[in-house]
């Protein structure tokens, strides 16, 4: 207890000067001239918009990724002091004198910094020599890309950063396993696995598959640990519940934190409210928020609301209707019921407005007390200002033939009934006798005669229709589906008897009072659902590549241009590391399938040790490389060359142990060896050599001639950009 | 058993098809041509004179005589239940769980409605349980290699992976699984010692042999016979590039003769290089207001159709060129022309607005009233690695046309044209001069009366290319097939819950319906079985991992469901997890391969688990009814589930399920059954 008093206290300080060398490079390459260009590069221009956001909380909607990366970048625009006012607007854009740009800056290259000596770490732990290690490190550093990419506002450095983490904190974990488990260092790695994988999720949804890749090596792990007999059964079941609770619950609520996080910070309602549910909108502060505010919960016979379809597309919109009927006769010749037009409108307008009643009765107020409509209940639908009846029957829709028209109903006498009854049908009820509320309830209007469903179609009607979208009665309806639901946004109970009076009443704002919120993971699933599924404009960009130009690097991107000088940075790879990285896989591979094979016949050319340092070595490394490669070949969105780093960082951690590989096990005799290594010097020395000359268009501090551009442009598909004088 | 006089759903389709074999008309579909041809073949062989016309669900048949085709689909459907049988009954060694999977696949609603109609999905099912069986079979003669059997159940497996794979592309699943478990047997093998080198090099030939070099030849095979029967132009030809067509008789460009140089005045096609994108088109429409301009809509059309002729004008003057005193003037690389549609009278257009969909290239219109316009009409006209001044060839010229104001090239994005473009493709001009074959066009037709027309032996493409050419174009074709939006499209997890069945024929109450709906009886247990399965095989995995020594009959059984149930898991699992990755337009009866091994493995993990059960309680009396009392109750269970549901597979008449007085009216069990 008091031991601290018999003998003296003592640190024992372990600093291995290699990893702090490698840090101080690591920090020097990234972090030089780290606010030039003052102006907008490239992507900067699409993150910088939601730095923005989240300095003024304003909410947004991005569907490129979650929202851990974008709040990082974030933190450094508010430690920088950054008020958001700039307009992202333009690439090569002269920051303003409020725009922090180091200190915005400061985080993907601290992030792109840490990875060299992660590297580093990485190949020591997987059992690999100094050498090789301080190899991977002095590749990672000198990578042109690597550096380009880590020293703007991007997310690809933090997301290779997180990558590495992750798998340097398991192997981490996996070695003290052997040594010591449930140590505080086996607990501390083994969390901090799960919690890196979290954040490169987090930050970029391709993450995910990195995240796999240490789970299914996990597994493997864990399912020799299972067959371990010398372990008793308590004991293998207590390893099995800490690596669940670390790899797959831990991450789950980190993810839900970078989200609660979130919308904690995006409080304002912003422009991208219009693709939010209503009741998403409701619960921020503003926009619909206070027309809202204080509506009735409630919808009762005489309410007056506004109907929100809830699928929304082409965009969202209201049940809407207007003076004027449908033409008698369509252009391609098919009549119609010469009716009043029905149609959703996506502005806010007074013909939005409808009110509920009860066929059994005239009135058009609320009683008081209020009468609650419930699920299954019959009602009519009244257009506010022209207090015709909502009405479908069988008559084409004007657009789309095969559904039934709804219109307004106007008697003409010719033997066409009213069928204006609608089945109040909740789709997000709890019991059968759930109350219709606003904003809350989903509801399909189900038509008593004919059983059609009230749906938007989405078709713009022509000229006649004023180009608003085409409502119809769906027949054949076949289970759920967006379009055909409906939810109250605007409402308050009807006091108004006469018409004249219901018009005003109509037209000025509603107000009540009463306030109700979303519980967190409505709020989390639907904005994550909105996220997978926003459609992002994929259209052809002049720099996007295909997965398969990557590993040739037949492809570059032009990131920034300067406005008067030849000054560019350009995203290039360094070709000496790319063509040898892809290189050194192949001959993994092919190695490894030589020795599985003879492995397999029991001629076993690696002794147990070293072969298992060797699988486990491409299971992460080459592993790694698939995973972050081979899924782009799946995707449709638009691809670019940055893509490709994540993988690419796997793949260079690959290339020392290779090398070490050969010249340890392949090489026979000494000279063969010496051999070897003055060849990988030399192959060093020329990586050095690329990565320097490549390193104005890396760091676009100096100008080259146009002579000196061409003479760099080794591919044609390089587009260096070269001004004519 | 074939009630139905009408035709149901997809058999307008399909039966069109065999109508097209008898006939020998070329036409173009999605899927590989086998299951088509037996289906025509059927159809000649019974007498079917290939006269109907299928042009929508629910024509009568007449007189025509339809049954030799439903006949052999319903034969072929019949099988799987046998197949079914023999692959449990080898996979278990237990007759009742083959008793109990030929149950579950006989009293299934759904497999009885598929294997009724005209339809690939019964042949399909049949030549993927058929590969199935004979895999199973030439697994259980593996000690006895190189024997006759053995021969014969490999190579069986070879001919019917490859009979998979000629109906339809999902056939390619059950190559995975056969893949997968001749590469664990080659491991196997691999490292048992006791066989030398050379004997696994045989193993390894033999199976290269028998499941490679086989089914591809007999694959190709069936593209040669299909080639061969379709000699006449039908439908198809304009999926297909112009050398393709020129082999198929009644085309323009069979034997063509055309003037062989492009001149001023000629009425000509042009068709795009890229496959399956077909011809520069424009017709009377507008593009919508708020995209691009409000100018005539080009675009590009697969069909042949009088709106994809244009006549080649200078640029600079509107004489009538063909007027007989004027001398013939040809067309040469690097020529200012200007295109008119010939219908409409409207130049080929392009400026800066931006395109359709392609946001990032040019709009381009049809403009101009009686072929005047502006400078934005102007092109020029280049042959692909020529030198300027050259006269253009027909047909052979691979030419690009670059808008003189904008610098842009005429293009095809390959996009699919929302509903105001009836569907057609996008065409762009794209400003990043990238030499595709999005931008290359040759021209195909070619009427021009001044100049002599002169035979052309134009390019016989070879078999190879042919094979090629008609993979893209299905590819192009199975990926065009996407869901529209709001659109109600079945996705792949309503399926084995049996969500939401497929109106066959019938929609009002009055007609007679057949709803394809699996028994939900059936299906719900699969489902069970599935998760029980999971949840067995893991208990089992585990306690041999752990080294637990279990007793003989217990290790029997063990190894039946892990190694057996395991095929059966993958094999569901293989034939159900893609769909979840396509991004075509998916139908319910996408389900019923993977349905069929869900099945068997119910079967298997039933009979499994109940000998476990009659094991374990060894100590009482009753325990040996135990196992056979559990069969017959499910046998029963199925067997009545069955007759509830059978009017949805023979037909049903009368009112709704909702109506109280349907017959059918307590079975709408989920609301989205709407039978």
């Amino acid at each position: 207890m008091l031991g601290f008093l018999q003998r003296p206290v003592v640190v024992t300080a372990d600093i291995n000067l290699n990893v702090v060398a490698l840090t101080a490079v690591g920090l020097l390459s990234r972090l030089w001239q780290l606010s030039y260009p003052r102006a907008v590069v490239f992507d900067e221009v699409y993150y910088g918009q939601y730095i923005s956001f989240y300095m003024k909380r304003i909410f947004f909607l991005d569907g490129s990724g979650p929202p851990f990366g974008h709040m990082l970048l974030a933190l450094g625009g508010y430690l920088g002091g950054f008020d958001g006012n700039f307009l992202w607007n333009r690439i090569g854009a002269e920051y303003s004198t409020n725009v922090p740009v180091w200190s915005l800056r400061l985080l993907p290259a601290l992030a792109g910094a840490l990875s060299v000596p992660m590297a580093y770490q990485i190949v020591w732990e997987l059992g690999f020599s100094h050498c090789a290690a301080v190899g991977a490190a002095l590749l990672i550093l000198i990578e042109n890309s690597l550096i380009t990419q880590s020293r703007l506002m991007l997310l690809e450095s933090v997301l290779i950063f997180f990558n590495l983490l992750a798998v340097l904190s398991y192997l981490k974990f996996s070695n003290s396993q052997k040594h010591r488990p449930f140590s505080p260092s086996w607990w501390f790695w083994l969390m901090l696995t799960g919690v890196a994988c979290s954040c490169a999720v987090g930050t970029k949804y391709v993450g995910v598959f990195t995240y796999l890749l240490v789970l299914g090596v996990a597994a493997a792990h864990a399912w020799h640990l299972i067959g371990d007999q010398t372990l008793s059964n308590v004991r293998v079941l207590c390893h099995l519940l800490a690596r669940a609770v670390a790899l797959l619950v831990i991450p789950v609520l980190v993810y839900l934190l970078f989200f609660y996080v979130h919308l904690l910070l995006l409080c304002r309602s912003g422009p991208h409210d219009q693709i939010m549910s209503s009741a998403f909108q409701a619960s921020l502060e503003g926009g619909l928020a206070r027309i809202t505010q204080g509506q009735p919960l409630e919808v009762a016979y005489g309410s007056q609301v506004t109907l929100k379809n809830v699928f929304g597309q082409p965009v969202p919109c209201w049940l809407h209707s207007h003076q004027s009927t449908y033409p008698m006769i369509y252009e391609n010749g098919r009549g119609s019921s010469h009716q009043q037009q029905v149609t959703c409108y996506p502005f806010k307008d007074v013909n939005n407005w409808w009110i509920v009643k009860d066929p059994g009765r005239h009135e058009l107020v609320v009683n008081n007390p209020p009468r609650p409509v419930r699920h299954g209940d019959i009602v009519q639908l009244v257009h506010g200002m022209t207090t015709r009846l909502l009405n479908t029957h069988d008559v084409a829709a004007p657009l789309s033939p095969h559904s039934q028209e709804v219109s307004c109903y106007i008697d003409y006498n010719v033997s066409m009934p009213a069928q204006n009854l609608w089945r109040l049908d909740i789709v997000n009820r709890e019991s059968d006798t759930d109350v219709w509320k606003t904003i809350l309830s989903e509801v399909r209007f189900v038509h008593v005669n004919t059983s059609a469903i009230l749906k938007l179609s989405g078709a713009p009607l022509p000229d006649w229709g004023f180009r608003q979208l085409e409502v119809v009665g769906e027949k054949l309806s076949r289970g759920y589906h967006g379009s055909t639901v409906w939810n109250v946004e605007e409402h308050r109970y009807g006091r108004s008897q006469e018409q004249k009076e219901r018009e005003l009443e109509l037209r000025s704002p509603a107000q009540m009072d009463a306030s109700r919120n979303l519980s967190f993971m409505a709020r989390f699933s639907e904005l994550q659902w909105r996220m997978l599924t926003v459609r992002s404009d994929d259209s052809e960009h002049k720099y996007s590549s295909t997965p398969l130009d990557w590993v040739t690097l037949d492809t570059s991107i032009a990131y920034w241009l300067h406005p008067r000088t030849s000054a560019q940075i350009h995203l290039l790879g360094n070709i000496v590391i790319w063509a040898s990285a892809s290189l050194a896989t192949l001959v993994y591979a092919l190695l490894f399938v030589w020795y599985l094979l003879r492995r397999r016949r029991r001629v076993c050319d690696l002794p147990e040790g070293c072969w298992l340092r060797w699988a486990l070595a491409g299971a992460l490394c080459a592993g790694g490389w698939a995973v972050n490669y081979v899924p782009f070949f799946l995707m449709e969105k638009t691809l670019f060359l940055y893509h490709y780093l994540p993988a690419l960082a796997f793949q260079i951690l690959l290339l020392p142990v290779v090398l070490e590989h050969v010249s340890g096990r392949l090489c026979r005799s000494q000279l063969q060896r010496s051999f070897f290594g003055a060849l990988v010097v030399a192959w060093f020395a020329s990586a050095c050599h690329v990565s320097n000359t490549l390193r104005p268009l890396t760091y676009g501090d100096r100008s080259l001639s146009p002579s000196e551009l061409k003479a760099l442009r080794w591919k044609d598909s390089w587009d260096i950009l070269i001004r004519k004088y | 058993m074939r009630k139905g006089i009408r035709r149901g759903w997809d058999e307008t389709h399909f039966g069109k098809m065999g109508s097209y074999y008898i006939n020998r008309t070329f036409f173009f579909d999605v899927h590989p041509p086998l299951g088509k041809m037996l289906v025509g073949l059927a159809g000649y062989l019974s007498g079917y004179d290939g006269t109907f016309l299928f042009q929508k669900p629910g024509d009568k048949y007449e007189h025509h005589s339809y049954l030799g085709m439903r006949g052999f689909c319903a034969f072929l459907g019949a099988l799987l239940i046998p197949f079914a049988y023999l692959t449990v009954l080898e996979l278990s060694q237990s007759l009742p769980a083959a008793l109990l999977t030929a149950a579950l696949l006989t009293f299934d609603t759904g497999c009885l409605t598929l294997s009724q109609y005209i339809l690939l999905d019964p042949i399909l099912m049949f030549f993927i349980m058929a590969a199935m069986l004979s895999m199973v079979k030439y697994n259980s003669c593996a000690n006895r290699p190189f024997s006759a059997p053995w021969w014969l159940w490999l190579s069986l497996t070879g001919v019917n992976l490859a009979g998979a794979l000629g109906v339809k592309f999902v056939g390619l699943f059950i190559i995975l699984q056969v893949g997968w478990n001749t590469l664990s047997d080659l491991w196997h093998l691999f490292g048992d010692l006791s066989l030398s080198m050379v004997t696994v090099g045989k193993h390894l030939t033999a199976r290269v042999l028998c499941l490679i070099v086989l089914p591809l030849a007999l694959y190709t095979a069936t593209y040669a016979v299909h080639f061969m029967v379709l000699n006449k132009s039908g439908p198809g030809d304009g999926f297909f590039s112009s050398a393709f067509q020129a082999r198929l008789s009644g085309n323009n460009l069979h034997n063509a003769s055309i003037p062989e140089h492009l001149a001023y005045g000629s009425v000509i096609t042009v068709k795009s290089a890229r496959m399956a994108v077909g011809y520069l088109h424009s017709h009377g429409h507008l593009y919508p207001e708020g995209i691009g301009a409000h100018q005539q809509q080009v675009t590009t059309y697969l069909h042949k159709d009088y709106n994809n002729l244009w006549i080649i004008k200078k640029h600079n003057t509107n004489s009538d060129l063909l007027d007989p005193s004027l001398p013939v003037e040809f067309v040469r690389h690097g020529d200012i022309i200007r295109l008119e549609h010939k219908e409409t009278s409207r130049n080929l257009h392009s400026h800066y607005h931006e395109a359709p969909l392609t946001r990032k290239h040019y709009q381009v219109t049809g403009y101009g009233i009686n072929g005047t316009g502006d400078s934005n009409d102007f092109w020029r006209i280049e042959v692909v690695n020529r030198k300027f001044g050259n006269r253009i060839k027909v047909l052979r010229s691979r030419i690009r046309l670059i808008h003189l104001v904008t610098g842009c090239v005429l293009g095809s994005s390959g996009k699919v044209l929302p509903k105001w473009g009836w569907e057609q493709l996008e065409v762009t001009c794209t400003p990043y001069l990238k030499e595709t074959l999005n931008s290359i066009w040759n021209v195909e037709d070619h009427i021009n009366p001044k100049l002599p027309n002169i035979s052309l032996d134009v390019l016989q493409p070879s078999f190879p290319e042919i094979m090629l050419e008609a993979h893209m174009v299905m590819i192009r074709g199975n990926s065009g097939l996407k869901p529209k939006d709001n659109e109600f499209t079945s996705k792949p997890w309503h399926w084995p819950i049996n969500y939401q069945g497929l109106r066959f024929s019938g929609i009002n109450d009055t007609d007679f319906r057949v709803y394809l709906l699996g028994n939900p009886v059936v299906w719900w247990l699969n489902l069970l079985s599935i998760a029980l399965y999971l949840l067995s095989g893991s208990i089992f995995a585990v306690a041999v991992q752990r080294g637990a020594r279990l007793p003989a009959e217990v290790e029997g059984l063990s190894q039946v469901l892990l190694q057996g149930g395991g095929q059966l898991l993958l094999g569901w699992m293989i034939h159900y997890f893609p769909f979840f990755l396509m991004g075509r337009i998916l139908y319910f009866h996408h389900y019923f391969p993977a349905m069929l091994f869900s099945s068997m493995l119910t079967g298997l993990l039933w009979d499994t688990l109940l000998r476990l059960c009659a094991w374990s309680l060894a100590s009482f009396s009753l325990a040996g009814h135990v196992h056979a009392l559990g069969i017959l109750s499910l046998l029963l269970g199925i067997a009545y589930s069955f007759y509830l549901f059978h009017p949805l597979a023979y037909g049903m008449v009368g009112p709704l399920a909702q109506d109280p007085r349907s017959p059918m009216a307590g079975l709408r069990w989920l609301e989205s059954w709407d039978f």
